[in-house]
């Protein structure tokens, strides 16, 4: 086929093979004196990213998608390619691969349509897959990343990588190998699955990183995937190749496999380029192939080489007709789209004057954004929201191992306990006590100050005026160091006061009577 | 008086049942015992369970004691083809691959007879994978020895294929009507060869979900009668939407039995010239021609039309068929079910031997064939470039149906042919001339009994329709079939 990209869709594990060649990370051809040293070089990196998208259903069938289910419950005939059966289309999918489109301001194809991409392999039932080939549902779009700032306090530079395109395909089922045979389990298999592919435009480890820290991020914004990568709900594979720094052709590259959490992501592709450098410095030659990381060892080895690359006879899938995606369809998924996590960082600075710190701990949740934006505008003090979300509300949750969902503290309460403390009527242990009985029942903090008589009228003015006295007549010593100027003496007096009433004085009221008393005597 | 009960068509045996006359589990129980009498001739069977049979016929006879009879087909036995599921059922393509395998599910067209009321019989022989035009390439070991259909009209003979023992079984009495499978004529051919009414709908019109798919853009599910009223039965039966299949169409299905009544001509009938060319048996050139007068003394206008691209058909046939039947047939892997070779020692070696077992010659040289079409390099000069003569030709027929209302066409250039006299694999493509442009086209078509040889083998008059004009096409035939006795006749079997 001479139309279309020339490695598109997941790349499979690869022709099957008896004993897997095992090449050397020293692949050395012709031995050369080197020219240029390690920092002459740089990499270029492209990142084909799989995101299972989160439907009830499976992509083709009706059978329910799911995970961590007994093995081969989530089959039908069509999953297991029966004789005879026939694909049909689950919309669901589609229309979250046009959101996932539509957020990174990808073009929408007019017509969407399936192709069979054709290998063997045990995991795939029907020995092919559909997918798209040369006309994927999303073209063109980018990524907005953010590279590590100079401090973690610091914002860092932002940029947009572009994407080529996102097309969507189904997921195959899982081997599980034995000492003597290998098992497969279908319950994956045929789950919805996206491939979001960038130009080669990363480049380095930390900027593929931060770029599939964004896409994560976007993706669990947009409701499109959990993106959780210890199930599988996220894949990345990395397009690498090295370069003289100032030159502009494409080197020779490699792809590497199996990224498979986001520290493999980082750590396998520095390892890659590491690899390359060291390759050309030693005079080699990079050879192109498939890689192997493994996240555990760090080490990566060839699955395969360019000649044994596979040929996918890809064709449309004549058990499907195409689909048209209207501008109506497009504008009902427009709809539904969220803003992203980036313009809404933007957002938060403006509109709430808080600080990247605080921003980088709300923006990325974005259920835990709205927690904040609701507690904000109900307490009118986002500064004071933010932290008290950033630090106490994330704090004890993640002491009592739960999550926001579950958090009985909702932002009408928290607002609430926010305007107690600005008003100034709670001592500190005070206003402690009641964020901890609100986490435990959820109750409104005015009902926990009244109920355990937390509050300044546990104390009549009378009472109050009576320790007071009584602090000022203990302690001669500071009441004529505060007349002499020294207006931080008055403190001597607080702390007899409070005890006194036992930490339920309101401690404004404390400071008004001391200096009226002390001004009188 | 249940003698002959196996011979008569749908209307009167159903009359027969409505009247008391006979029982369905009677009935069954007569095609049951002619299948047993006479199959061992025949082979049209690859398999059938008599009790299973009879279970479906008492359960017709019931709803018929309560007078909860679901229509002309409650009761009636129909064989079916052995690549379309049923559940409980074998289904094996008549290959060594799937001689083991039970369908665990139904197919829509099968649910949909018993949801008329059909007794489900048998498992129809077939050309391994529908891959042929004999049923020579049939892969079915039985009793020990290969088991290849013959024509019931001279058992020397092949009852022509892929569906040859959907059409023996009906021309011998061993089902009533039957289901095949139409993928370049192999409905249409077999029916002219065992004299027989064959309908290939138009693509769409009927479900495939539940077929084993040869080639998916030209699969079609269609029947075998002995009339053209039984045929517009059983089609009205199976067709229609199927939300399990994204290429059926959603226009609504007329009642096939009571448009044959309405529709009456005359017609405007196309002739196309290049199907009258050269390798035309002259007495099957003579029968289809005394057909035409027919028509004409009918009131029929007969036009002489053109359908230019026709002599490319059998090449982009053999591009489209065999790319997509090399990507069907890939799940036949020996991995989850099916054929798997003994002395395998890992996953490639599964691969390798249990689909060199597991496949015959013919289904291997079309997966190569289309292996090689689809690869890399090849595409845009094969495959691509047959779809876009694929255009061309359905564009022939829509062009001629600007002027004519259906085609009329031999079915097959000869009558049936003597078995193992095919020689090469070519010669036996060449069989499919007339039946393969159609297919590609997407149109439905017919086989009708128009004649005799000398030697007495049935000859097919090939009806074209247009587009979801089944009705107009069975009523077209009709006006023929009203006028000659070529269906009563039958085989004289022992």
């Amino acid at each position: 086929m001479t139309t279309g990209p020339t490695n598109p869709g997941a790349t499979p594990p690869g022709p099957i093979q008896r004993s897997p060649a095992f090449v050397p990370e020293s692949a050395v051809a012709v031995v050369r004196p080197p020219t240029l040293g390690p920092t002459d070089y740089e990499a270029v990196i492209g990142l084909e990213v799989h995101v299972q998208v989160r439907t009830k259903s499976k992509m083709f069938t009706r059978v329910a998608a799911g995970y961590g289910e007994p093995e081969n419950t989530l089959t039908d005939p069509v999953i297991l390619a029966l004789p005879g059966v026939l694909p049909v289309m689950n919309r669901a999918a589609l229309d979250l691969t046009i959101k996932a489109g539509l957020l990174l301001g990808c073009e929408i194809a007019a017509v969407c349509k399936w192709d069979r991409k054709n290998y063997f392999y045990p995991d795939s039932p029907k020995n092919y897959q559909i997918s798209q080939y040369d006309q994927p549902i999303c073209l063109g779009g980018a990524v907005e990343i953010e590279l590590p700032g100079p401090a973690r306090n610091v914002m860092g530079e932002h940029q947009r990588i572009p994407l080529t395109r996102i097309h969507l395909e189904e997921d195959v089922g899982k081997l599980n190998h034995g000492a003597t045979d290998s098992l497969i389990d279908f319950n994956r298999a045929g789950t919805p699955l996206m491939e979001i592919v960038s130009e080669p435009a990363l480049r380095s480890a930390d900027e593929a990183f931060a770029y599939l820290t964004a896409l994560k991020t976007v993706m669990i914004y947009g409701g499109i995937s959990d993106c959780d990568m210890e199930k599988g709900q996220l894949r990345c594979d990395a397009n690498i190749s090295i370069r003289p720094v100032g030159t502009t052709t494409l080197g020779t590259k490699v792809e590497l496999k199996n990224l498979n959490s986001t520290s493999y992501v980082r750590d396998g592709i520095a390892h890659e380029i590491k690899r390359q450098i060291g390759v050309v410095l030693s005079g080699g030659k990079i050879v192109q192939e498939t890689r192997d990381y493994d996240g555990q060892t760090g080490i990566s080895q060839s699955l395969r080489s360019k000649e044994m690359a596979h040929d996918y006879r890809y064709f449309p899938d004549p058990d499907l007709m195409p689909v048209k995606v209207d501008a109506t369809w497009k504008a009902r998924i427009q709809a539904e789209c969220p803003e992203l996590p980036f313009d809404k960082q933007r957002r938060f600075f403006i509109e709430y004057a808080i600080p990247y710190t605080l921003t980088s701990v709300l923006v990325p949740d974005h259920e835990l954004s709205d927690y904040f934006e609701a507690t904000a505008r109900l307490c009118g003090k986002a500064q004071a929201a933010g932290n008290w979300i950033a630090n106490d509300l994330l704090r004890e949750l993640a002491a009592a191992k739960s999550s926001l969902a579950e958090a009985k503290v909702r932002p009408a309460a928290l607002a609430a306990l926010i305007k107690l403390v600005d008003a100034g009527t709670l001592s500190t242990p005070a206003v402690r006590e009641v964020f901890a009985e609100m986490m435990k029942t959820g109750a409104a903090p005015e009902a926990i100050v009244a109920s355990k008589g937390l509050g300044a009228a546990a104390s009549s003015g009378d009472e109050l005026e009576g320790w007071c006295r009584a602090a000022i007549a203990a302690d001669p010593k500071a009441a004529a160091e505060f007349k002499g100027g020294k207006d931080s003496a008055i403190n001597a007096f607080k702390g007899p006061v409070m005890k006194a009433a036992k930490g339920r004085a309101n401690p404004k009221l404390v400071d008004e009577t001391l200096r009226r008393l002390l001004a009188a005597s | 008086m249940t003698g002959d009960l196996f011979y008569r068509s749908i209307s009167e045996l159903s009359d027969g049942l409505a009247r008391g006359q006979f029982s369905a589990a009677e009935l069954t129980q007569a095609v049951i015992d002619r299948t047993t009498r006479v199959d061992g001739q025949v082979r049209a069977f690859n398999s059938f369970a008599p009790d299973d049979a009879l279970d479906q016929a008492r359960a017709a006879d019931q709803r018929r004691h309560a007078r909860e009879v679901r229509g002309p087909l409650d009761g009636i036995p129909v064989g079916i083809k052995d690549v379309i599921a049923v559940a409980g059922q074998p289904l094996t393509a008549s290959s060594k691959m799937l001689a083991n395998f039970v369908s665990p599910y139904d197919s829509t067209v099968t649910a949909r007879l018993k949801q008329a009321g059909a007794v489900l019989w048998g498992r129809l022989n077939l050309d391994e994978f529908a891959m042929g035009s004999s049923t020579e390439n049939s892969g079915t070991v039985k009793h020990g020895e290969a088991w290849q259909t013959r024509n019931p009209w001279d058992l020397s003979r092949v009852p022509g294929g892929s569906s040859g023992g959907s059409a023996a079984a009906v021309a011998a009495g061993e089902a009533i009507v039957s289901l095949g499978s139409d993928t370049g004529g192999s409905i249409r051919q077999p029916a002219a060869f065992c004299g027989l009414v064959g309908l290939k709908p138009t693509y769409g019109q009927v479900s495939r979900y539940g077929l084993i798919a040869y080639a998916s853009s030209l699969d079609q599910i269609g029947p075998f009668a002995h009339s053209v009223e039984d045929a517009a039965i059983t089609l009205g039966a199976i067709a229609g939407h199927d939300p399990l299949d994204s290429t059926s169409f959603s226009t609504a299905v007329p009642d096939y039995r009571s448009e044959l009544k309405q529709r009456r001509g005359p017609w405007k009938l196309g002739i196309p010239k290049e199907y009258f060319g050269e390798g035309l048996d002259p007495e099957v050139g003579a029968a289809v021609a005394a057909a035409i007068d027919h028509y004409r003394k009918l009131g029929c206008e007969i036009r002489e039309i053109s359908l230019p691209h026709t002599k490319y058909a059998i090449g982009v046939y053999y591009i489209i068929a065999t790319a997509e039947s090399s990507s069907n047939l890939a799940r036949y892997d020996g991995i989850r079910y099916g054929h798997r070779s003994a002395d395998a020692s890992d996953a490639l070696d599964i691969y390798y031997k249990s689909r060199a077992e597991g496949f015959g010659p013919e289904v291997k040289r079309r997966i190569i064939l289309g292996t090689y079409v689809l690869s890399s390099g090849y595409y845009d000069a094969y495959y691509l470039r047959a779809q876009k003569v694929r255009t061309l030709l359905r564009n022939d027929f829509l062009a001629a149906y600007q002027s004519v209302d259906a085609i009329l066409t031999p079915t097959a250039p000869t009558a049936a042919f003597a078995r193992g006299a095919t020689a090469s694999p070519l010669e036996m493509y060449l069989n499919d001339i007339y039946t393969i442009g159609v297919t590609l086209a997407g149109l439905p078509a017919l086989s009708l009994p128009c004649g005799f040889t000398r030697s007495n083998l049935p000859i097919g008059l090939q009806i074209i329709g247009q587009p979801f004009q089944e009705a107009n096409l069975l009523a077209i035939a009709q006006a023929y079939e009203r006028d000659h006795d070529w269906s009563q006749r039958r085989p004289a079997l022992s």
